[in-house]
């Protein structure tokens, strides 16, 4: 499943510059706000799915190399935040919905990973 | 015509990509065709066909004594072919109303004439106003191709001359040195300095998965100097083609109980800080998974000292997943 659908099917905003969406396929998911929790069970381009939303969101997934982040429930980024994530190449996308629900919606989806070990 | 000498925003100035930096940068004479075919007023429209034909171009400069008179087209040859008078002059369907650009002119200007004009080809005209080229937006596509080419094998050498470093200096043992001083605090820089030590990893020829541990294990170190000290710490990198040892130092305040301070789970953070997302008391547990050695020393009161390594070397290096030993 690549973002394109993802964004299309959950209506997420974007919120970094636009891309290819479609040429991105996400390897899994994985949903916390303990970055520590994030750095140690987020797989090398996963989409992560928070409600944390402060710059150091783009530092951890650019460190992981994550597909993206889905900030939930309408928290949003400030614009040196955004500016970074797009230095870096992370897609940032925001959603009204908690994070339960987007999750839930994904697996519905058929988004569906093998947690890393 | 814009202002070529205008300046540009920070803002704007981030946006810009190399193509559009190479259109400023790129002078006309470095992407023109030189010496082009030219026909004189008293040509003969059936020749100018033949050196279309001949030739598979579809324009050319009409010129008197190196100076530019006119333009001819294929569409000035259509319509000739429509009237059958393939035996007038050139002089007689040329376009005299034109528009050059110089030699010396940046590419945007001829870029911007070609949007304005829709014209297909443009005569170019040397400091004395003579005919010195002509371009048209393939000149101005290969030439800037050629350009990102030529930048492309300038970053492919420095990426190569990196990743040799250590067999092209000869020494009994060769190490690179990064330091990195962490500022108590500065949420808005963390993870700078596990970034730069990532990209340095990669640049020297390190594989994917030895830069991302590394700079997992230095993320956490580095984002604990933020959160816990008193007045920040340094990170300090050496890198040896076997193995690259990381030194974290504070000045304070120190752990209080080390064994406790590596129980997963276990955090001090405050409330503030735990919002933020961190505080989940796994930093110590997720540099341990990501090193081949690792050891913590602190004294309450004073300050702390983690040492890390990680082995280059495959068959003696840890998985991301397995169990690190503890250096005795």
């Amino acid at each position: 499943m690549n973002l394109q659908e993802i964004i299309r099917a959950l209506d997420l905003q974007v919120l970094t510059k636009s891309v290819d969406f479609q040429s991105i396929t996400p390897s899994c998911g994985y949903a916390s706000d303990l970055l520590s929790c994030v750095m140690a069970g987020a797989a090398h381009k996963s989409l992560w799915v928070t409600l944390q939303a402060h710059s150091n969101i783009v530092a951890v997934a650019t460190l992981l190399e994550l597909s993206g982040i889905i900030i939930t429930e309408d928290a949003k980024p400030d614009q040196e935040t955004i500016n970074k994530a797009n230095d870096e190449g992370i897609v940032l996308l925001s959603t009204v919905k908690p994070t339960f629900y987007i999750a839930g919606k994904l697996w519905e989806m058929g988004f569906r990973c093998k947690p890393v070990e | 015509m814009a202002n070529p000498n205008r300046s540009f925003t920070d803002q704007e100035a981030e946006n810009i990509t190399r193509v559009e930096e190479l259109t400023y940068e790129l002078k006309v004479e470095e992407v023109m065709t030189r010496d082009p075919f030219f026909v004189i007023p008293e040509s003969k429209m059936n020749d100018l066909l033949e050196l279309f034909r001949k030739n598979r171009i579809s324009g050319t400069p009409v010129v008197v004594n190196h100076q530019l008179v006119g333009i001819v087209s294929i569409e000035d040859l259509i319509r000739c072919l429509q009237s059958n008078d393939l035996s007038s002059p050139v002089s007689k369907y040329m376009s005299t109303k034109l528009l050059t650009t110089r030699s010396t002119d940046p590419v945007i200007e001829a870029l911007k004439l070609f949007v304005s004009s829709h014209y297909g080809r443009l005569p170019v005209l040397d400091e004395q106003g003579q005919l010195a080229g002509i371009i048209t937006k393939g000149d101005i596509t290969s030439g800037i191709l050629k350009a990102l080419q030529h930048d492309y094998q300038e970053e492919e050498i420095r990426r190569y001359r990196a990743s040799h470093l250590f067999e092209d200096i000869v020494s009994d043992r060769s190490s690179l040195i990064l330091r990195y001083n962490i500022k108590q605090g500065d949420f808005i820089h963390g993870g700078s300095a596990s970034s730069a030590i990532k990209k340095a990893l990669l640049r020297l020829g390190a594989s994917p998965q030895i830069a991302r541990r590394t700079s997992i294990a230095i993320y956490e170190a580095e984002m604990n100097l933020i959160i816990h000290t008193t007045q920040g710490g340094i990170i300090r990198v050496e890198i040896e083609p076997q193995q690259i040892s990381i030194n974290i130092t504070d000045e304070g305040p120190g752990i209080e109980d080390v064994e406790l301070a590596m129980r997963p789970g276990f955090s001090t953070a405050t409330e503030t800080v735990r919002e933020l997302g961190f505080g989940a008391g796994m930093g110590l547990v997720n540099i341990q998974r990501c090193v081949d050695s690792m050891r913590l020393e602190s004294v309450y009161g004073k300050g702390t000292n983690l040492r890390l390594k990680i082995n280059l070397l495959e068959e003696e290096s840890v998985g991301e997943s397995s169990t690190p030993q503890k250096e005795r």
